[in-house]
């Protein structure tokens, strides 16, 4: 589904990605952990064509398209989608007209005739239930005004209604209570299928008790440094990050 | 057109000028005779005088304090047309004019140029009881006393070359009379309507009385079916006694060869209730300033405005409001889209007398860019002399979110549509001030034609294509 090769990305001349290199299959779920100014963020952010940065070498296909050609809303349309660490208040767009336009963009990508209103409320009803989410905030601006768990629960929300082959959280647990990291997990639990895969970008192993990954990443400086199964977040949890810049210091 | 009188003195054009318009000078004292002639004595009263401080003072300059961001030198190089000897346009608004806005079920009136249009429409017959609503012109004949108790009353102390030079010029208007505890139904309208084969110039003066508990909804828009130059100078006065609630809705929809100067001045008595909604779409060059003075305790005022400008359009909003009496209310909001090399100015001024004690007074101004070369230039100007009040204010000048852009890019949206989505809803919360449900909707369904560049007239137009 998605293969990175030899990745390097820039912002504001400075290399953040030093050559990394993934590939994820079809009903994966991948966790990238890795500390602070590792990079973690900057990956998402290259996966979606986020302007800012630039990628100076490497290839990222996607269902085999080279996926650096195409614009944030292709990437998107294509089934990429990016649960972001800060989402972003947007004042005067409300929910419904937000995701009523994304739902009917995808559908045009597709060559799909927009969705009729029944369906929308219908398939909105659906998703909230999903999450746990209260009426009152689907009829507000986006995330305006939300605390920081209910922004959370908006992105899963909108994946969701989304329904993205490939999905990718950005410290999504980050400054969850128990309670909303349990319906954050839940939620992408549920969504799980054979045909969509998961990348969980995370400081903690925290998450990973909830949503268990096929594979845990360590990326450190710019690259995927060390690859393991669920235990290496248990060992990540206990042992800090340290062994792991002396392993690669050793090199 | 032939027998209206041109301003046709070509050569005072050339000649080294005094100030701007002196030739307007000798246009009044050729023609003094006639024009107090076509008009009403009330309004003959204080005609001379108002001339002479426009003679001291001529039209605005752009070095003036308060002018700084409007510049009338290019519109006043032309040479324009003026209707004093009172002659009919041949054209019958109510044939022409396709209101824009369906489902308003407003009462509709027209001033065509500078003079109010003979009622001719069936809705208008069921008007409450008492209501006036008539041409400024004729109630002065037929309500003296009414009339002469309100007439240039906000206006007199006013220190300015537009309001004097209406004062002088202006012969007619629409006259609005709301008598106590009479709420009027429906929303008025009052199309400005211009219409001419060459440049032309209209001043007008609207009168607005709403007496004790009364209530009124007005509509003003200002259309071009023409496409020559125009000049408008219009003033309008309302005065809006206790516990009566008065809206004003202004939109202006003109071609880009439109000077519109408007003077709006609106004085509250105790426990009145003010809307004012002032919203440009496409013009020229727009001069308006508005000035709502809170004479009575307990007022509560909401002025609201927004801008959407391109090419070389030019919108310059000088507010002020005048807080005499305590604990009044008031909330300032005005929004500016600029692209190309369109211009923007917004002053607001909020004056706070010493004993206009627990005062509540907020103003914004926020104001987009969408590129380089438009401009916006704001000005908050607050002189309190009162120490127990709340008064904030904050002016911003930016460009759109781009981290919003990106969010709503990644949840495939496209670039244009998310541009837009943005637009729309920075312009949202001035539409919510509207309080007449049509005109509402349609305000957010032209908004958003105006912005996606669908609409750059209004309909029933064809000048600006």
């Amino acid at each position: 589904m998605l293969e990175i090769k030899n990745l390097h990305a820039n912002i504001d001349g400075k290399e953040i990605l030093k050559g990394l290199n993934l590939v994820v299959k079809p009903g994966e779920i991948h966790a990238i952990m890795g500390p602070n100014g590792s990079g973690k963020s900057t990956l998402a952010a290259v996966l979606t064509g986020h302007p800012s940065f630039e990628v100076t070498k490497g290839e990222i296909k996607f269902h085999g398209k080279d996926l650096l050609e195409l614009t944030p809303e292709k990437r998107a349309n294509e089934g990429i989608f990016l649960s972001f660490q800060y989402p972003v208040e947007i004042p005067g767009v409300s929910m419904v007209n937000f995701m009523r336009t994304a739902i009917n963009e995808q559908r045009k990508y597709r060559g799909e005739d927009s969705i009729s209103a029944t369906d929308f409320l219908r398939l909105m009803r659906e998703k909230k239930e999903l999450v746990e989410m209260d009426n009152k905030l689907t009829s507000r601006s986006v995330n305006e005004g939300f605390s920081g768990g209910e922004k959370k629960r908006n992105e899963i929300f909108q994946m969701a209604m989304l329904d993205p082959s490939l999905s990718i959280l950005d410290e999504t647990d980050s400054g969850l209570d128990i309670d909303a990291l349990r319906i954050v997990a839940n939620g992408v639990n549920k969504l799980r299928r054979d045909d969509n895969a998961t990348i969980l970008i995370t400081h903690y192993q925290r998450l990973l008790e909830y949503v268990v990954p096929d594979f845990v990443h360590v990326l450190y400086d710019g690259r995927i440094v060390k690859t393991g199964d669920k235990n290496l977040a248990l060992e990540l949890e206990e042992k800090g990050y340290d062994w792991i810049k002396q392993e690669v210091a050793a090199y | 057109m032939n027998n209206i009188i041109v301003n046709n003195e070509n050569q005072t054009l050339t000649k080294n000028k005094k100030f701007l318009g002196d030739e307007y000078i000798d246009l009044y004292k050729q023609h003094n005779e006639l024009i107090k002639k076509h008009s009403a004595s009330i309004m003959n009263v204080s005609r001379d005088e108002s001339f002479a401080l426009f003679e001291k003072l001529g039209f605005p300059s752009s070095k003036l304090e308060n002018y700084k961001y409007t510049d009338l030198t290019d519109a006043l190089s032309f040479d324009y047309g003026l209707n004093i000897n009172r002659l009919n346009i041949p054209v019958n608004p109510y044939d022409v004019f396709k209101c824009d806005v369906p489902g308003i079920q407003s009462y509709l009136y027209f001033v065509l140029n500078d003079g109010f249009y003979p009622v001719n429409d069936e809705r208008n017959t069921s008007l409450p009881e008492n209501v006036i609503i008539c041409s400024l012109k004729e109630a002065c004949e037929k309500y003296p006393k009414l009339v002469s108790k309100y007439y240039g009353k906000l206006a007199v102390d006013k220190n300015d070359g537009l309001i004097a030079f209406n004062g002088a010029f202006a012969q007619d208007g629409l006259f609005m009379y709301v008598p106590e505890n009479v709420r009027v139904d429906r929303p008025i309208q009052l199309i400005n309507m211009m219409r001419s084969d060459v440049d032309f110039m209209a001043n007008s003066h609207n009168l607005i009385i709403l007496e004790k508990g009364a209530g009124a909804q007005l509509l003003v828009c200002d259309h071009t079916i023409d496409s020559v130059r125009f000049i408008t100078n219009r003033l309008t006065e309302v005065f809006v006694d206790e516990n009566a609630s008065y809206e004003h809705y202004k939109l202006e929809n003109t071609h880009n060869r439109t000077t519109n100067l408007a003077t709006l001045l609106i004085e509250q008595k105790e426990s009145s209730n003010v809307l004012a909604n002032i919203i440009t779409l496409h013009n020229g060059l727009t001069r308006n300033t508005i000035e709502i003075d809170l004479n009575g305790q307990h007022c509560e005022t909401s002025l609201s405005g927004m801008v959407i400008g391109d090419k070389n359009q030019q919108v310059d909003n000088f507010t002020s409001i005048i807080h005499n009496k305590p604990d009044c209310h008031s909330t300032e909001l005005f929004k500016y889209v600029l692209d190309d090399t369109s211009k923007g100015g917004f002053t607001g001024k909020l004056y706070v007398a010493r004993d206009a004690q627990k005062t509540a007074a907020f103003q914004t101004n926020k104001n987009i860019l969408l590129n380089r070369s438009a401009k916006m230039r704001t000005k908050p100007q607050l002189e309190i002399y009162a120490d127990d009040v709340k008064c904030t204010h904050g002016a911003t000048i930016g460009q759109l979110d781009e981290s919003a852009m990106f969010y709503m890019r990644q949840r495939g949206i496209p670039e244009t549509e998310a541009r837009l989505l943005l637009m729309f809803a920075f312009t949202a919360d001035v539409i919510e001030n509207i309080r007449i449900d049509a005109l509402k909707d349609r305000m957010k369904l032209l908004v958003e034609k105006r912005l996606r560049g669908e609409l750059s007239k209004c309909e029933g137009c064809s000048i600006c294509q």
